[in-house]
């Protein structure tokens, strides 16, 4: 067909608006110099070398627990609503999948503001728990407080894709296990579970992904303490204007979730994505 | 039963969590105190303020000028590259979607400083035009994507069929193919204008000359205090939103029914 020539002008906006830029990041990553003046920069491996001292790693590794926790708590909230949904009559899960959506409808960054005045020292969330006797907890600046808005906000990409997967399954299959005898638990654990492991596994990979890399969540709600690697790029890159740090760091997240996709996707055989299989 | 109301209560507490900080935003945004945390009565102070306020005004424009000027261009370029990549086979096209997953699967920030980096380098003032870029380069990927499996579905024939009928390419596209994946080409439009009006971390880092989005400018705000405008703008935002929302589902039901008749 002639018609795929109408493809061309975007393989050259991906060329030059997804190629290209990666290479110029990586390309700062392997060298220094004045960020401002390209004939300045000299290839080098000190920013690596710089980046594995204690307290970059340290970041390093508290990003990825934090996102981690995050995750596992998404997973352990998100799969017993998507379950509950996904055994609605068709109308009333159609609601409730647009309740998910909805929220997201307002301002991300000023609905995750909005928790600083739920868990402020006059907030309503504090003032429950002081009825309820904890006096004296903090909610905000800290890491408790990183976790609750990155649940917040990343919830509904765990549960829709759950959901999704759990719609589609075939019911007979179900059915079929009853009649042959296994209870409850089994019909959950040996069927329904392993069938819907791909949305799990989506949507572990799209709630980890924004988690590990935010630099706004742990901004708003966590303070100066709470910093994770997403704030160290964002510095390097709009105050300290050391691009060249800030691409290493850029580089060293991009392969590490890389990998990690890599990884995960070998459990997911069955997907439908749009990915060529690299991935 | 005990299990039902189990349910019904998770349920109502999973929901309860999402739209705690979207009702304390409307509730405040009626609040007669500049700050958050006291309730000093009711008001539409804010509601006016608002309209009178040019740099927010100003910030509303410009975030509905990236969304729909950077959708409707992700539209044009993601239905054209979508159907390029369906008539191709082979290892280009594996590069290609692979190439085309990459702003979808890489982190937001990775993104964001790859293409500040490129406009630095390209010379570009940092302004409209970069972060139009910008917002096009992250919503093409999801057009292509929504479109690509409704091109799967189609029957590559019909095409062929028009075209050896004496339909010229152009009038096959159009007459032809375009009507058949129509639903992902909107699906697509749609996703590209959500995620262009939500934007906060690529437009932070490509924009610049005191061009701001909502979201930059909520960002900006957030160490002294949100003016109580912005929860204001936000709350009409949202239910014009929904609104929009319930129109657009009334329709579609209403069209699908018709389409069930029809068949």
């Amino acid at each position: 067909m002639k018609l795929k020539r109408i493809g061309y002008p975007y393989f050259l906006w991906l060329g030059m608006f997804i190629l290209i830029p990666l290479l110029l990041v990586t390309y700062f990553a392997f060298t220094t110099g004045d960020s401002q003046n390209f004939s300045t920069f000299t290839f080098s491996l000190d920013n690596f070398k710089k980046f594995m001292s204690p307290i970059y790693l340290g970041v390093l590794y508290r990003s990825v627990k934090i996102a981690l926790i995050s995750t596992v708590i998404c997973l352990i909230l998100g799969y017993p609503i998507a379950f509950i949904i996904s055994r609605e009559k068709p109308r009333v899960r159609n609601i409730m999948v647009l309740m998910f959506v909805i929220p997201m409808w307002m301002n991300f960054l000023l609905r995750t503001y909005a928790w600083l005045t739920l868990l402020g020292k006059n907030g309503i969330l504090t003032k429950v728990l002081e009825f309820i006797g904890f006096e004296g907890v903090s909610l905000l600046y800290n890491d408790t407080a990183v976790l609750l808005g990155m649940v917040y906000n990343f919830l509904p990409f765990m549960v829709l894709p759950i959901f999704s997967v759990l719609t589609k399954m075939d019911k007979n299959l179900v059915e079929a296990a009853e009649d042959l005898g296994a209870n409850k638990v089994e019909v959950f654990s040996k069927v329904i579970i392993p069938l819907s492991l791909p949305g799990v596994i989506t949507g572990i990979t799209m709630v980890f992904i924004p988690a590990v890399s935010t630099f706004v969540i742990s901004g708003l709600l966590g303070g100066n303490k709470s910093s994770l690697i997403g704030n160290l790029i964002e510095q390097q890159f709009r105050y300290t204007g050391d691009w060249h740090f800030g691409s290493t760091m850029s580089i060293i997240l991009m392969v590490f979730i890389l990998a990690s996709m890599a990884l995960t996707s070998k459990f997911d055989k069955d997907k439908e994505g749009g990915g060529g299989g690299l991935w | 039963m005990v299990n039902k109301n189990l349910k019904r209560l998770y349920t109502f507490l999973i929901f309860a969590f999402l739209y705690a900080p979207i009702i304390i935003l409307i509730i405040y945004s009626f609040n007669d105190s500049k700050f958050r945390g006291d309730w000093n009565g009711f008001t539409l102070r804010w509601y006016i303020e608002l309209f009178q306020d040019r740099e927010v005004l100003r910030v509303l424009y410009y975030t509905f000028a990236i969304a729909i000027t950077s959708s409707i261009i992700s539209t044009v370029i993601g239905t054209m590259a979508a159907i390029g990549i369906h008539g191709i086979r082979g290892f280009t096209k594996k590069t290609i979607l692979n190439l085309n997953y990459l702003p979808v699967l890489n982190p937001d920030i990775v993104t964001a400083v790859a293409l500040m980096a490129l406009f630095r380098m390209a010379r570009l003032q940092f302004g409209f035009l970069t972060l139009l870029l910008a917002h096009i380069t992250f919503s093409v990927p999801y057009v292509v994507l929504s479109i690509l499996p409704k091109l799967k579905q189609m029957n590559d024939n019909l095409a062929e069929a028009a075209m050896d009928l004496g339909a010229t390419p152009f009038y096959a596209l159009r007459k032809v193919i375009i009507p058949e994946i129509m639903p992902g080409i909107i699906t697509g439009g749609l996703l590209a204008f959500t995620l262009s009006i939500d934007d906060f971390v690529i437009s932070f880092f490509t924009t610049g000359h005191g061009i701001s989005n909502l979201s930059i400018y909520i960002y900006s705000m957030a160490r002294k205090g949100i003016n109580p405008t912005i929860n204001a703008l936000s709350t009409l935002m949202f239910f014009s939103l929904v609104a929009l929302l319930l129109v657009i589902n009334n329709r579609s039901e209403k069209s699908e029914k018709i389409i069930q008749e029809r068949r």
